[in-house]
């Protein structure tokens, strides 16, 4: 049987479980919810995730949501097939959730509100707050320089193998690169050679394409 | 050697990561980081934690921080002995406890950790008052977390089934300084809430971690 995924092919969150999905050349099947809509606020949805949001699995009986919650749990189940993303012992396990965990605290809680700004709320037609935009950059140019330092002395953020700490990153930072402000990564040179090379893996390549990019 | 815990027992993040030793009946030593004397934006300290923030774990070689991630760790390195916090016997069964664990990381951590910071770290820091505005906007938002968790421990005894896991355990030090607050009601009112911070709160583990959680808030 084929893990359904709910949710939107364009939205950050979903994408997370599919880049997952695909590294671990796990089959999958989307089922649209959509966005634009506010589908993900009716009842129907908010069976599947009652805090009305994307994405959602199920996967025959077993039903789960939280895009992070989701990937691992496929990267746990699937850990002798495709890439492995979590780490070879429990150390490096451990390193692996830490960089993982930086993206809830620090990363995403800034690049969340500054993709709203400068992406979703000129889609909408709503107003950009352009202070709001400024504080964000400096604060993430911060937290930038401390992931270039780490990019430094480690081919990715947890090491020399590409893991869950790094995909987890990527969805966000694929919207963040499209905006004008994305010389905040361009600039940081370890930043970028990161990207670059994460970016040229063949299950990115897929999940764009299928997102229309 | 025993595990090394940096930080003060005053802080949330840090209360966590003993709350998960104590249940895992490991032993530790707590080095002490003067928070107010900004050592942990020392050299010394970045040099642990690019981020300059407790608590950092040392286990032998390996140096870790982010809280979350060091319960996870200490959890699955000793899942033969104490609480068992992560189900880790089932896989399914852990990937509904990372679940909740991601909804209180996700869902109920900005909202109480708002409120938490304007009534209580602010004040401290002497020169502002707390934001009301803040205040009200997220403890709305901390209001329908708590909808979503009322429903669901209706279901189920804690957040991820019957048994208490890391998903409850995360919440508990920034509930418990929330319970100083004036707002208290929003767990009070809340009947199937209110019984399981009743719980939460009861455990050994957590009468050995609450005499360190000292701050007080300024209530409004």
């Amino acid at each position: 049987m084929v893990v359904k995924l709910y949710g939107q092919v364009t939205a950050a969150c979903p994408q997370r479980v599919l880049l997952c999905l695909l590294e671990k050349e796990i089959e999958f099947e989307i089922v649209h919810i959509d966005l634009d809509t506010l589908e993900q606020k009716r009842p129907e949805h908010l069976l599947r995730q009652p805090f009305g949001q994307v994405p959602a699995i199920e996967d025959g009986d077993f039903k789960l949501f939280e895009s992070r919650a989701i990937a691992r749990y496929y990267a746990t189940k699937y850990s002798d097939q495709g890439t492995n993303l979590l780490g070879k012992s429990l150390e490096h396990r451990a390193i692996v959730d830490q960089w993982a965990d930086v993206e809830v605290g620090y990363f995403n809680v800034l690049v969340h509100p500054l993709v709203m700004n400068l992406v979703i709320k000129p889609r909408l037609g709503e107003e950009c707050d352009a202070a709001l935009v400024e504080e964000l950059k400096v604060k993430l140019g911060v937290v930038l320089d401390i992931y270039d330092n780490q990019l430094a002395s480690n081919r990715f953020l947890a090491g020399d193998e590409f893991t869950m700490a790094d995909l987890t990153h990527m969805p966000a930072m694929g919207y963040l690169m499209r905006t004008d402000i994305n010389r905040i990564v361009k600039d940081r040179a370890n930043m970028n050679r990161w990207w670059e090379e994460v970016t040229a893996r063949p299950a990115w390549k897929k999940l764009m394409k299928m997102a229309g990019f | 050697m025993a595990m090394k815990v940096y930080g003060d027992g005053m802080s949330a993040c840090v209360a966590r990561v003993l709350l998960c030793l104590h249940e895992k009946e490991t032993e530790f030593e707590l080095v002490p980081v003067d928070l107010f004397a900004c050592h942990h934006k020392l050299p010394s300290f970045l040099s642990m934690n690019p981020f300059g923030q407790v608590p950092v774990l040392q286990d032998d070689d390996l140096t870790l921080f982010e809280s979350r991630a060091i319960t996870a760790y200490i959890a699955d390195k000793h899942k033969d002995k104490g609480t068992d916090l992560t189900r880790h016997a089932d896989a399914k069964e852990t990937a509904i406890v990372k679940l909740w664990s991601e909804v209180e990381s996700h869902h109920f951590n900005p909202a109480v950790s708002a409120v938490i910071h304007q009534l209580i770290v602010v004040p401290l820091q002497g020169e502002k008052s707390p934001d009301a505005a803040i205040v009200e906007e997220n403890l709305e938002k901390l209001g329908k977390v708590l909808d979503v968790y009322e429903e669901r421990l209706g279901k189920t005894k804690y957040l991820a089934g019957d048994s208490y896991t890391l998903a409850d355990l995360h919440h508990v030090p920034y509930i418990y300084y929330f319970m100083k607050t004036s707002h208290a009601g929003l767990v009070n009112d809340r009947p199937n809430v209110k019984a399981w911070w009743e719980d939460l709160c009861s455990r050994p583990a957590f009468l050995k971690v609450s005499p360190g959680l000292t701050i007080a808030p300024v209530t409004n």
